[in-house]
């Protein structure tokens, strides 16, 4: 019994340590902030199509629901790694309006090439 | 060689020490005539993909390699060497299929005539596992050979799933350049563009700079490679780089469509596209003639 409670007390301390450490990934937004949640996975991003608003500052949470994946968006200057149990935050502010390509940059496999997305910024 | 010449397209590349012959023919048309004391010339095959099955793209992908083998055997005069500029094989998560392919992609090569190949790895081959099962078939990820007085560096920029060289293999080029004159004829074989031709469809080598940077140094440098599923020719300073047709599937030019995908095959016109290139290397003159050779009729 007692080998017990101490399995279940290790497994509690256990799992809200990982819940803990995994808050602590994620930045908080800032007030002001566009914040997009981006899911990868073999062989898509989710959402593949993002707008945001020229000059107002974007934060983007980029989770990867499988293997090693990539994040670029050259437009901005922007990569991250995404890999499955961390959140990738990456912050930049749309100076400009157009329609941007960002893609995975790790090769992931058969359907890498198509893995791809638009980020659109509006006035 | 008149009648020859008619039959060609001959487009000169200003400055780039290079001379692109478009053929619709499969037949090496300069033989032996063209060969002179100081030339050799090899043949590179490029992006075959072995294992890729896809009806709409190319319902003839068991038979595509198949062709074109046969058609360089076909040549009347025989390269020195024959060079795959990589993707050799479709990717596969499976290790045990991911063999199979490389293993049966071997036993068709065995049917070249030339028995000289050379191999380099695309990122199907060697991204997802750096390149362990490559290196069980082919060989080496990076080395150097020489031919007749010219020094090729074959450079890995594949079994990084980033698309880098590393700061390895660059000190690996970097001693080797040491051991070359600065006016020495060097060849570069590589998968994907040392430049940056489209990094948003992919078409880059992350530390690509810096390996141009180094390879700047030298007078007499040329890249062929892969990757990009069509002829290209570029500059970057005094290197000239081309890369080579597919044998699998043809994709656009860079950034003209929306998003990046094959070209669908053309019943009415079948393998259009597809192709490969020989090279003649005149060595004293420091200069290369490419000469196309697709695979459809024309």
């Amino acid at each position: 019994m007692n080998k017990l409670a101490i399995f279940l007390v290790a497994a509690a301390i256990g799992y809200f340590y990982q819940e803990s450490m995994a808050r602590q990934s994620v930045k908080d937004p800032r007030s002001d902030e566009q914040v997009i949640q981006i899911s990868a996975k073999t062989f898509e991003f989710q959402p593949s199509e993002i707008t945001v608003k020229k000059g107002i500052p974007v934060m983007l949470e980029l989770i990867s629901v499988d293997r090693h994946h990539g994040f670029k968006l050259s437009a901005f200057q922007l990569r991250a790694d995404v890999r499955p149990g961390s959140v990738e935050t990456v912050r930049f502010v749309p100076d400009r309006t157009g329609t941007f390509t960002f893609l995975c940059d790790v090769f992931c496999g058969d359907g890498h090439e198509n893995m791809s997305g638009t980020l659109t910024v509006i006035e | 060689m008149d009648q020859l010449m008619n039959r060609r397209d001959l487009l000169k590349l200003a400055g780039m020490g290079v001379a692109v012959f478009v053929s619709g023919t499969t037949v090496r048309a300069g033989g032996s005539q063209r060969k002179e004391n100081d030339s050799f010339y090899f043949v590179q095959l490029s992006d075959t993909h072995w294992g890729f099955n896809g009806p709409a793209i190319n319902p003839d992908s068991p038979g595509t390699l198949k062709k074109a083998i046969a058609a360089v055997n076909a040549l009347d005069e025989q390269p020195d060497f024959v060079v795959f500029t990589g993707d050799l094989t479709q990717t596969t998560d499976n290790r045990g299929v991911r063999r199979e392919r490389m293993a049966e992609f071997r036993d068709l090569v065995s049917q070249l005539k030339v028995k000289t190949v050379r191999f380099m790895a695309g990122e199907h081959d060697a991204s997802l596992d750096r390149g362990d099962a490559y290196q069980e078939f082919f060989g080496d990820l990076h080395y150097t050979f020489d031919h007749n007085g010219v020094h090729f560096i074959v450079l890995d920029n594949v079994s990084d799933p980033m698309a880098a060289v590393g700061e390895k293999q660059i000190q690996w080029l970097q001693a080797d350049l040491k051991q070359q004159d600065k006016d020495a004829r060097i060849v570069v074989l590589t998968h994907r563009p040392l430049f940056d031709l489209a990094p948003d469809w992919d078409w880059a080598t992350s530390d690509g700079t810096t390996v141009i940077n180094t390879l700047m140094q030298h007078s007499n440098v040329t890249v062929l490679y892969g990757h990009i599923h069509q002829e290209h020719h570029h500059m970057t300073g005094h290197i000239a780089h081309h890369a080579a047709k597919s044998l699998m599937w043809a994709l656009p030019e860079a950034y003209s469509v929306p998003k990046k995908g094959p070209i669908p095959w053309t019943a009415a016109e079948p393998y259009k596209g597809l192709g490969f290139r020989d090279v003649e290397a005149r060595v004293r003159d420091g200069r290369y003639e490419i000469e196309e050779l697709s695979l459809s009729k024309g």
